[in-house]
């Protein structure tokens, strides 16, 4: 899309790992020219659970939806099991942040959950009763059950919260990207997501998961990616989660990356 | 105006069914997306879009002025997104900014051009409905029926075809674009169908009754409702019972109240879709003026039922060895005597929480007893009353005779888990701040 960009890696994509759940390579992404993620490397280990930690603005959401192909890749590629997203949607699911959707719209929070059954059925085609089971199910699985008629706006930002999780549940995903499920949520959910988190770990699912709380890393992940407009440092938690680390991710940005974004921007209007 | 007359009324009426109906199905989704001023913009829009055609076509027939007119509204709505994009503006914003543009750029053309283009300026508001029976003479349908009804089938069909696809697209766009259904692609389709439905509705119907039904029923209809197909429902019956009613208003409803001939009818159709959002406003069930009303008023019934039963606990307490029971007569001076208190006495009475004691001597001299549930349900308020005071007491500095008036607030909503938070939290206190004894936890009454 950007010939700034296109000259650096022509070959995107060849040298993926097919057993690898999501590979990023050389991955940059960019706001109205102006890079907001730079030269994203990253193979995600299979059948952990992996914050994305950084400050406001480092580009954790920016990088999970670019993954996805909700944002367009300024250069690099990425792969699922070494094939694109487009033949892949099946095996990921989404959880958007709470706050992207109106909760007023007119539905149940078994409507919602069922939306997580729609990427599998065909065009023009309404969801069957398996598709109703596989929500309830799911509804079940986050405690939620005794709400499935309950329209969505009567819920509490943590049924809510649970609500979106359910609708990833039932999306029966092999891998999982999550936007700040922890979000505003009450105790008692936290400990839900957490259960949750463990039991898609123990049947092998691989989870990303946008965390703004670092004071919990070290108790729910197994592998933390340190954020900041690029990879800082990226691994196993107890290798990875350090102070100094968390100091290059949290103080001080590298001013030269905005100095050279920022130039981009006004350079590429031109 | 005389009677009803079925080949001038009944056109009349089938016309304004069409187009309401199939307004309305596509407002729902402009409603729920908050674009509802996307009818709004695309009917002023249209404009340099006919004078366009016109100036390459050098004719008025319809073919080319639907062309123009469609591609002028689909034209809105890619501007106004851009708009609202590039230059960080909200949709609202943006719309309006791209439609009046286009609105204006469309009198230049037409002053500057096509000054010769009669377009008469009522007919643009109002439309030519009541024409159409003038059509049917010497033709089963006439063509503006047959144009509507053409557009509606295309509305119906596409909201029942892709359903899911629009449910999904308008509740969570992200979720659908990443599960392969493109939210973006559903957007322009449901621009196209709004363009295409404006224009064809322009000329029988008017464009005020295309922008009222394009909103309108949505709004009454997603006030009232609680799941996506029902208020789709809802927003139909709004629909067709505004052109039923609409008609008849228009046509007789002068000479109801007196006044020579008739009105118009899209304008009154308008009128009568506005009534009943009016009415969906007071009556609906949850956000309605109304319901809100007797939820104020069921509370405070609650809470009065509250302040008797802890009243007559109080009673109780300082009378251990049984004395006689408060009379009804005390219990109204303590609480306030109004109508609504002596309800709630009845109430108590009546669900068994407070027993009489008859005297024979009229209501008030009667006395008032807990029964087992009424001790229980006042237990459990004294109890959330004395350890709210002990709990603000242990952590705020507030003078002791403030506690009280935030206790008398705040017992009301305490819940049983609340109470045994505190207690765990005051380790299981024995006295209140006041020295007067908190009762410990009972089953639930």
């Amino acid at each position: 899309m950007s010939n700034i960009f296109a000259s650096r890696h022509q070959n995107g994509g060849d040298d993926h790992d097919p057993a690898c759940p999501v590979s990023i390579h050389d991955m940059t992404v960019a706001y109205h020219r102006r890079p907001v993620l730079w030269d994203i490397d990253y193979a995600a280990p299979q059948g952990k659970l992996i914050g994305i930690v950084g400050p406001n603005g480092a580009g954790k959401s920016t990088l999970i939806k670019a993954c996805m192909g909700l944002l367009p890749l300024a250069s690099g590629s990425v792969r699922f099991y070494g094939k694109p997203y487009r033949a892949q949607r099946q095996i990921v699911g989404y959880v958007p942040q709470r706050e992207s959707v109106d909760w007023d719209f007119p539905a149940s929070a078994l409507d919602v959950v069922t939306m997580g059954r729609y990427g599998r059925l065909p065009w023009c085609i309404p969801p069957r009763r398996r598709d109703k089971n596989a929500a309830l199910a799911a509804l079940e699985q986050v405690g939620m059950a005794e709400f499935s008629h309950r329209q969505i706006s009567r819920l509490s930002g943590g049924q809510q919260q649970r609500v979106f999780l359910a609708r990833a549940l039932a999306q029966d995903a092999l891998i999982y990207f999550m936007d700040e499920p922890f979000a505003g949520v009450d105790a008692s959910t936290e400990a839900a997501i957490v259960t949750l988190l463990r039991a898609l770990k123990a049947r092998g699912r691989t989870v990303l998961i946008v965390h703004h709380d670092i004071q919990t890393v070290r108790e729910y992940f197994d592998e933390v990616m340190l954020l900041n407009m690029r990879i800082i440092a990226a691994g196993p938690v107890e290798e990875v989660f350090t102070q100094e680390n968390l100091q290059k991710t949290y103080g001080g940005r590298l001013t030269l990356l905005d100095k050279a974004a920022q130039a981009m921007a006004r350079i590429g209007r031109h | 105006m005389t009677g009803w007359q079925w080949d001038i009324d009944g056109w009349i009426v089938l016309a304004g069914i069409l187009s309401a109906v199939s307004c309305a199905l596509l407002g729902n989704y402009l409603v729920l997306r908050r674009m509802s001023l996307m009818g709004d913009a695309i009917s002023h829009a249209v404009l340099p879009g006919l004078a366009i055609a016109f100036l390459i076509s050098h004719s008025r027939s319809s073919v080319p002025m639907f062309v123009g007119a469609v591609s002028a509204g689909l034209l809105t709505a890619v501007l106004s997104q851009t708009v609202h994009r590039y230059g960080k503006v909200e949709h609202g914003a943006a719309m309006g900014v791209v439609f009046s543009v286009l609105f204006a750029l469309g009198l230049i053309l037409i002053r500057q051009a096509a000054d010769h283009v009669d377009l008469d300026p009522g007919c643009v508001l109002y439309g030519n409905i009541n024409q159409i029976p003038l059509d049917a003479i010497g033709s089963a349908l006439p063509p503006p029926i047959l144009n509507l009804g053409i557009v509606l089938l295309v509305n119906v069909a596409f909201i029942a075809l892709f359903y899911k696809e629009m449910k999904i697209s308008t509740f969570d766009p992200q979720l659908a674009t990443t599960v392969g259904i493109p939210a973006d692609l559903m957007h322009y389709a449901l621009m196209v169908l709004v363009s295409v439905t404006t224009v064809a509705n322009f000329e029988s119907v008017g464009s005020i009754l295309v922008i009222a039904m394009l909103i309108v029923p949505g709004v009454t209809a997603h006030l009232l409702t609680d799941r996506l197909g029902a208020m789709i429902a809802v927003s139909i019956i709004v629909a067709v019972f505004s052109a039923v009613v609409g008609h008849v208003f228009a046509a007789f409803g002068p000479a109801w109240i007196g006044l020579p001939g008739s009105t118009h009818t899209s304008a009154m159709m308008a009128v009568v879709a506005g009534g009943l959002l009016l009415i969906a406003v007071l009556l609906a069930p949850r956000h309605g003026v109304i319901s809100r009303a007797w939820h104020r008023l069921i509370l405070s019934l609650n809470i009065i039922r509250d302040d008797v039963l802890s009243l007559l606990l109080r009673w109780q307490e300082v009378r251990p060895e049984g004395g006689r029971p408060i009379r009804q007569a005390e219990v109204l001076a303590a609480i306030g005597d109004s109508p609504l208190t002596r309800w709630s006495l009845r109430t108590l009475v009546r669900s068994g929480y407070v027993m009489l004691d008859r005297t024979g001597r009229g209501d008030d001299a009667d006395g008032m007893k807990l029964t087992a549930s009424g001790l229980s349900r006042a237990t459990g308020l004294i109890r959330s009353h004395r350890l709210w005071e002990a709990y603000i007491d242990k952590h705020f500095k507030l003078p002791t005779s403030h506690l009280h008036l935030s206790a008398e607030r705040v017992e009301h909503y305490i819940t049983s888990e609340m109470r045994d938070e505190m207690s765990a939290d005051l380790t299981s206190p024995q006295h209140d701040p006041h020295g007067r004894a908190i009762p410990p936890e009972q089953g639930e009454g």
